[in-house]
């Protein structure tokens, strides 16, 4: 009776009961697990909490991108290492995708050469785990290059050792107002777009958007250098003696090898993966499209901007939105060669200091969650602004 | 119409499940030896030792383990269960041991790990001695013209182990010493080695111990000196989880045995012929006075199946330490009654 009930008369309460249930059990589960380990730390002496966050860290960490060094707090070394795992991760996404993007072409040229080098690329770093590819990069790539005093030089500004990349360090004056002409470049450029398509919706001008919005670009910063007292000079590095056998660069920024490494891997693997996300996303346009379009005049150029890539980023967006997700995730194999992400500084250094387990898996756990979830939203937005809009 | 009712016979079976699941919970601790009847249960100790680290804890080609550390462990497996070789030994990363210990995956941490106050306090472990008196120095090539720790200028680099005490104490030492310095911090002590090795960074600190046996792994150890100076008190020993009274006094008693043994020069070999010994300090080591198993609920033969199957602490310098080139030299880890400091107290 109350089965029929359910099923016939109520649907909603039919559908609606199951559901409960498996929440009620999920948080069961949960409940138990944290009363167990509650339990189980009481016995054991061990206390909960995030207090040891504002503890001094007293370690100190290679490579940050904000003020850092062992007196801060276990709090700041946590955002060291969030800020450099954002840090590779963001240089792999950005060399993946142009690898990814050229490989992808290349493995649709003509030519054969091109093609089949491709091709071989693609099959043999989709293929070998990560993990040992990062090891390939920092252990047999380090062991090939120079020392300091004989680094491989670049115009005498510039140094590749096998302590790290030391690049010319920017100093700047007056930055911010730097900063706001680039931010107003960029806003003007978007209104020249709009004002460009309207232009030709209307009257069927075309303007050279491409070539006003680069002009934009430069003349405004420029402008500053000129009139508002920006400048720029450069802090070379130079080779320091630090005993009659070790040498070193002061001056300039290092780029620590564990991050090119680290970087190269992950760019160099991912990229494969996109690679094939774009060939068949071109492949997946229909052949009378490309017929169609330069049935109507278009030239070669815009046959492939205006009509067969609108498509084929529909096709190739979704699935490369988990290779950048897989990307940021795989970062964290970065504590195998000494990189301080997240993992190393904070589920590594910071989680033996202080002993609290529970505590910096979770928060590392949410830290990563957080990181995904955001470029999921960020993608989503973009495949929608690039989905077919129905007129 | 099936379909619900199916959905709803694996709900109501999942909730059933989760019932029985929660009746079984609990882990608290009783007043009894909770480790002890376990360890009994399952037949042998569970250790957790380093993932090599010669002359403490390394295993050889045929997964045999052996070192100082590792004798530890075989002690307690030698007292408890009567067979030093009912030993399971788990391979712990620095960064793992401690969450091993604290959820039970292991009984005795035996790896190289230094007793300071906040480990000993906040972590919810207990040290029960030290087993190896040790001090951080820094290892660097010999051809850098290097030679002591004063030679050190702003912007050299500095490897060593994450989740150690030695990363505290390199920031301790160069801000003391107002020295600028890179500090690259690998998770696995092989990878500190071949990083160092590569010439990534100028010098490696760790343990002196750990410095002398790591050499040995050095595509050309020659080409390397540790420097005379000690930044630091590294005591090593074994530890146990707080809040199991008697498993701790166990492990503590085992390796108290060990050294005590030494001082009063019982060895593997004449353990059993000294039971009608004059001393009756040798004769409680021996099992042939007192009832001193008792308290831990062990019978009276522990310390003699310890001495006999494992050997006293000289016997394991030496056979571990010493005669594998490590530290010939005994140093601080020379009985107090021949000038170093190992000092226990007395076994009655």
């Amino acid at each position: 009776m109350i089965f029929k009930k359910f099923n016939i008369e109520n649907k909603k309460a039919r559908d609606l009961i199951p559901q409960a249930i498996t929440v009620l059990a999920l948080l069961s589960v949960i409940i138990y697990f944290a009363t167990n380990a509650q339990i189980n730390m009481g016995n054991r002496g061990i206390s909960f909490g995030f207090g040891f966050l504002n503890q001094e860290a007293s370690f100190d960490i290679t490579f940050s991108m904000i003020e850092y060094d062992g007196s801060h707090s276990y709090g700041r070394a946590f955002l060291v290492g969030l800020l450099n795992t954002i840090l590779v991760s963001v240089i792999g996404i950005f060399f993946a995708t142009i690898m990814g993007v050229v490989v992808g072409i290349s493995r649709l040229s003509d030519n054969y050469l091109i093609a089949k080098v491709a091709e071989w690329y693609v099959e043999i770093f989709r293929n070998i785990p990560l993990i040992l590819q990062i090891f390939f990069w920092y252990f047999a790539a380090l062991r090939a290059l120079p020392l300091p005093e004989n680094g491989i030089s670049f115009y005498d500004i510039s140094f590749l050792t096998i302590k790290g990349w030391y690049v010319p360090k920017f100093i700047w004056t007056n930055f911010n107002i730097f900063l706001l002409s680039v931010i107003a470049a960029f806003i003007a450029i978007y209104f020249i777009n709009s004002y460009a398509t309207k232009q030709r919706e209307q009257f069927g001008k075309q303007l050279p958007t491409t070539t006003i919005s680069l002009a934009t670009l430069i003349i405004l910063p420029l402008i500053t250098f000129l009139l508002l007292g920006v400048s720029l000079t450069f802090e070379y590095p130079v080779l320091k003696q630090l005993s009659p056998t070790v040498f070193t660069y002061a001056g300039g920024v290092s780029i620590i090898p564990e991050l090119i490494a680290l970087a190269l891997a992950l760019s160099m693997y991912t990229a494969t993966f996109i690679a094939e996300n774009v060939r068949a996303g071109i492949l997946g346009v229909g052949k009378g499209q490309k017929e169609a379009a330069a049935s109507i005049g278009l030239n070669k150029n815009q046959i492939l901007k205006l009509v067969v890539m609108p498509q084929a980023l529909r096709i190739i967006i979704p699935p490369t939105t988990n290779q950048y997700l897989n990307l940021t995730k795989n970062s964290s194999l970065a504590a195998a060669i000494a990189y301080p992400d997240i993992v190393l500084v904070f589920a590594g250094t910071a989680l033996m200091q202080t002993g609290r387990a529970i505590e910096i898996i979770s928060i590392t756990m949410l830290t990563y969650l957080t990181l995904s979830i955001s470029i999921s939203i960020f993608m989503n937005w973009y495949n929608k602004k690039m989905a077919i809009k129905e007129k | 119409m099936i379909k619900s009712i199916k959905t709803w016979i694996l709900v109501g079976f999942a909730s059933l499940l989760l019932v029985a699941c929660g009746q079984g919970g609990g882990g608290a601790g009783s007043k009894k030896s909770k480790t002890l009847d376990n360890t009994k249960k399952a037949g042998f100790v569970k250790c957790g030792v380093s993932q090599g680290l010669p002359g403490f804890s390394n295993a050889d080609a045929s997964g045999n383990w052996s070192g100082i550390d590792v004798d530890v462990c075989r002690a307690v497996a030698a007292a408890v269960l009567g067979d030093a070789d009912k030993v399971k030994y788990t391979p712990l990363s620095a960064k793992e041991r401690f969450t091993a210990l604290t959820s039970g995956e292991i009984d005795v941490l035996a790896r190289n790990t230094t007793w300071t106050l906040s480990r000993d306090a906040d972590i919810g472990l207990t040290f029960v001695g030290v087993n190896f008196y040790d001090g951080q120095g820094f290892m660097v090539r010999k051809n850098s013209g290097i030679n002591s720790v004063n030679d050190f200028k702003n912007g050299i680099s500095a490897c060593t182990n994450t989740g150690t005490t030695t990363e505290l104490n390199m920031r301790d030492f160069f801000n003391s010493k107002n020295i600028s310095y890179e500090p690259i911090a690998f998770e696995k002590a092989d990878e500190v080695v071949q990083a160092y090795d590569a010439g990534r960074c100028d010098t490696y600190t760790t343990d002196k111990s750990g410095l002398a046996a790591q050499r040995t792994k050095m595509s050309n150890p020659d080409e390397h000196k540790v420097l005379p100076e000690t930044i630091s008190k590294e005591p090593l020993g074994p530890v146990v989880r707080q809040g199991d009274a008697v498993w701790e006094d166990i492990v503590r008693w085992s390796l108290n045995t060990m050294i005590e043994a030494e001082e009063y020069g019982v060895n593997s070999s004449n353990a059993s012929s000294l039971k009608d010994s004059e001393n009756p300090a040798i004769k409680r080591l021996v099992g042939s006075e007192g009832e001193l198993g008792a308290a831990f609920g062990l019978d009276n033969d522990w310390s003699l199946r310890i001495i006999e199957q494992v050997g006293n602490y000289g016997e394991s310098y030496k056979k571990h330490i010493a005669d594998t080139g490590i530290l010939p030299n005994r140093g601080p880890n020379q009985l107090w009654t021949k000038g170093g400091i190992l000092y226990v107290p007395p076994a009655r």
